[in-house]
């Protein structure tokens, strides 16, 4: 974020003022952390036991990543090692449609814009790339592939325009309305799930996509870890470009910013806001396509469960910068994932990640509370601006 | 994006009076084509206007010849949308009137004939689903009349719920389940107000980590808890339907207003008192003033904050008896994210009754009579899927919020930190 401090101040208070964007969050995931711990004792639970499973679920055991690669040197045998790397993977896997969610959410809240919407543009993604996965036949994969992305990346922004375009040009607040778009989504996905989509037999899923239209994976089964994850942060950094390097993200920002000034200069409000929820839509939609094409390869019901929220704490949390948001989804893959290995192992619900996140929101949006637990000296920073009043 | 309220001049007046004209022109060729057509001769749609197990009067039935009633709906939409391009009608609300009534009663004409629908019944479910939908949009308005936006109340709602049930269960009473709710309503508004107020934190930005929050810990503690001890702690029973002597006795007013239970009696008092405090009593003045400029009233020597703060606790204690609702109200346990977006559909709903209590009501009258429709047209088996009807309620929501939220003007200071 070293374009937030002014030319103005010396390099080593740019440094400072760094490191403080970057503590802030540090310490509201701690403390997110440390009231976990406080919900999942008053529960009557082990927090050593939960917190150990949470560590060894998100990276892997060290002792069994040691044994892997003592039998890797000796015999060149790599089944332990993979055994051994298989939670980290499984991490990485777990953030990579978080890393395309967040971005989603991140690019929403540049342009002044709520986007609540993820969870449904993500399913209508998946659907679609999954439509063009098993439907499309053959087409030799390098054309398959990047057909069925493209579908979900334009369901995904289809989602996202309609209430982007009536924001822009009835005022409606698209808070409200992309959650209604949410429960749109659900509703139509089941029809098509017990419907046209359905796959033969009892279960309402799809059918399995083409191997063509898979993305590929780097190692044998049971790890999933695919081409998705560098897909992924290739897309973080074009939005990085798209949003500070070219003249439309200028003017994104700058709508973001101060609409009325953005508006005398001459800059069109609707286009840029529908734009944005475009592109916003066809992000969380790419989501869906590499959560369907890289990892599940179908989609049930449910398929979306979360996402949409999840994203929203983590473009807060990475200060809707596409880097930071990079970042954060990480964080998340690794409680995630490592959350699934604590609900087996210790009964812990998994929503206690929900409860967590819930509260790094609250931290990262009121850094003066940490300041105040943590007695941080306060800075002036300039301040993002997030959302609007209805229909301003 | 104010553009479409500030330049209504004569051109875009005459565009909208098109607009209206064509919208009710097509409207009547679009009942006529997909229900007059499909309607068969000679079969009679029987209105039911009796509820079984009613202490109300009973009366005949109300039978209509279906094509005839579809066919004229269609004639009056048309006729309707003819008028308004010819002559041009200013209100705009007799206009919508008469697009909802034509298409709705040609819909249920036909969807129904040659069978029995239950009308009464409707509109009493119709009042049984707007009550979580109205107690949400009354927190709404009470707290955005401050000034204060509180997109939470699904959050609020879910903790309450939830709340209610178990303290409902264990102590044996469900008026300390009610009293539960109410408390935890009045603790998670409070803690908004004490964010967004004390810490200025994005009023929208708080209320959606309520909203994930109230999420996580609600299904968090049904799976840890709730689901492995059902009956000690999520089983509590609901109030009894408490008919009123005598006017329950009114045909059809009598089965829907005033035969009820507890929760919809409290709604429907809280919507008279709130509009009578909000516009009759200083402290709705203070409010209101609040609302709108809080500089002058802070002049005036109003304490702002403490009326926000005032205000939001109370929204928050209405959006707990709200979800006292979906448990102590309605099935008797607390299921997993049950509040279905009601939450939502309260806050356009607030905004469709124009941040005034009975607007609020009446739109989530309107709601309601959309989720119950959806419910009575899945037993009469129409061919449309049942997965369709069930998104009736969200499209009508962003219908309204379109059509109606550039004319609706939000409290001035709507969202706006308040800084001496």
């Amino acid at each position: 974020m070293s374009e937030t401090a002014t030319p103005s101040k010396t390099q080593t208070s740019k440094r400072s003022s760094l490191g403080q964007e970057l503590l802030v969050p540090a310490l509201a995931v701690v403390t997110g952390l440390i009231i976990g711990a406080i919900v999942i004792v008053a529960s009557g639970a082990n927090v050593f036991d939960a917190y150990g499973a949470l560590f060894t679920g998100s990276f892997g055991s060290p002792v069994r990543l040691i044994e892997g690669l003592q039998v890797f040197f000796s015999t060149g045998e790599t089944s332990e090692l993979l055994r051994a790397i298989y939670p980290f993977t499984e991490s990485l896997v777990t953030a990579t449609p978080y890393i395309f969610a967040g971005l989603s959410v991140a690019l929403g809240f540049r342009a002044g814009l709520f986007n609540i919407g993820a969870e449904g543009q993500f399913f209508i993604g998946a659907l679609c790339s999954a439509f063009v996965g098993y439907s499309v036949k053959g087409l030799p994969m390098i054309i398959h592939l990047p057909l069925a992305i493209l579908a979900g990346a334009l369901g995904g922004a289809i989602w996202g325009m309609i209430p982007g375009y009536l924001k822009a040009k009835f005022g409606a607040h698209e808070v409200v309305n992309t959650i209604m778009m949410n429960w749109i989504a659900f509703r139509l996905s089941d029809w098509l799930l017990n419907g046209p989509m359905k796959a033969s037999g009892f279960r309402p899923v799809t059918p399995n996509v083409l191997p063509t239209a898979e993305l590929p994976r780097f190692f044998d089964d049971p790890l999933r870890f695919n081409l998705g994850f560098f897909l992924a942060l290739a897309v973080a950094y074009l939005v990085y470009w798209f949003l500070f390097k070219t003249t439309t993200g200028f003017e994104v920002r700058s709508v973001g910013a101060n609409p009325d000034a953005a508006k005398y200069a001459g800059m069109s409000i609707v286009k840029n806001l529908v734009l944005v929820m475009a592109l916003a839509g066809g992000l969380a939609g790419m989501a869906g396509s590499a959560q369907v094409l890289g990892v599940d390869h179908w989609v049930g019901q449910g398929f979306s469960a979360g996402y949409g929220f999840d994203a929203i704490a983590l473009a807060l949390l990475g200060k809707s910068h596409p880097f930071g948001v990079v970042l954060s989804a990480l964080l998340f893959g690794f409680l995630r994932s490592g959350a699934t290995n604590m609900q087996s192992r210790a009964g812990i619900p998994i929503d206690i990640i929900s409860i967590i996140q819930g509260l790094v929101i609250v931290f990262i949006a009121a850094p003066a509370i940490i300041r105040w637990i943590y007695r941080i000296r306060s800075i002036k920073t300039e301040e993002t601006v997030l959302t609007r009043g209805w229909g301003k | 994006m104010t553009t479409t309220t500030m330049e209504l001049s004569a051109t875009a007046e005459k565009r909208q009076r098109i607009s209206y004209g064509m919208t009710l022109l097509v409207a009547g060729l679009l009942i006529f084509l997909l229900f007059g057509l499909n309607t068969q001769a000679g079969v009679n749609t029987t209105f039911g206007l009796n509820v079984a197990g009613s202490q109300a009067v009973e009366v005949a039935d109300f039978v209509v010849p279906a094509q005839l009633t579809v066919n004229l709906m269609a004639a009056i939409a048309v006729f309707a949308g003819a008028y308004q391009l010819a002559r041009g009608v200013r209100s705009t609300g007799w206009l919508l009137g008469i697009l909802a009534f034509t298409f709705v009663a040609a819909f249920l004409t036909w969807a129904a004939q040659d069978k029995s629908f239950n009308l009464t019944g409707m509109l009493g479910s119709s009042l049984v689903r707007a009550t979580p939908i109205a107690l949400a949009a009354l927190c709404g308005v009470i707290s955005e009349r401050s000034a204060v936006i509180n997109i939470g109340i699904e959050g609020i709602m879910l903790m309450a719920a939830q709340t209610a049930v178990v303290t409902a269960t264990v102590s044996g009473s469900l008026y300390v389940g009610l009293l539960g709710a109410i408390l935890v309503g009045a603790l998670v508004a409070g803690f908004h107000a004490f964010l967004v107020i004390r810490f200025k934190v994005d009023q929208t930005v708080s209320s959606v980590a309520i909203n994930i929050f109230g999420t996580g810990f609600t299904s968090f503690i049904s799976s840890r808890f709730l689901q492995k001890a059902t009956d000690t702690l999520n089983n509590s029973g609901t109030f009894p339907i408490i008919s009123v002597p005598g006017l329950s006795k009114i045909p059809v007013l009598g089965p829907v207003l005033f035969e009820n239970n507890i929760i919809i009696y409290l709604m429907v008092l809280l919507v008279v008192v709130m509009h009578i405090m909000l516009f009759y009593t200083p402290w709705g003045l203070r409010t209101r003033a609040v609302g709108e400029h809080p500089k002058a009233a802070d002049t005036l020597g109003v304490n702002v904050y403490l009326v926000r703060y005032v205000n939001v606790i109370i929204g928050g204690m209405i959006a707990g008896l709200g979800g006292a609702y979906f448990t102590l109200g309605s099935v008797g346990r607390f299921d997993e994210i049950m509040t279905a977006g009601k939450g939502f559909i309260g806050l356009a709903a607030m905004i469709f009754g124009k941040w005034n209590p009975i607007g609020a009501f009446t739109s989530s009258l309107i709601f309601g009579f959309a989720d119950s429709l959806q419910v009575k047209l899945q037993i009469l088996r129409v061919p449309i899927p049942s997965e369709f009807l069930l998104m009736a309620p969200y499209i009508v929501t962003m219908i309204i919020l379109t059509g109606v939220v550039g004319r609706a003007i939000p409290p001035a200071a709507d969202g706006q930190p308040y800084e001496k």
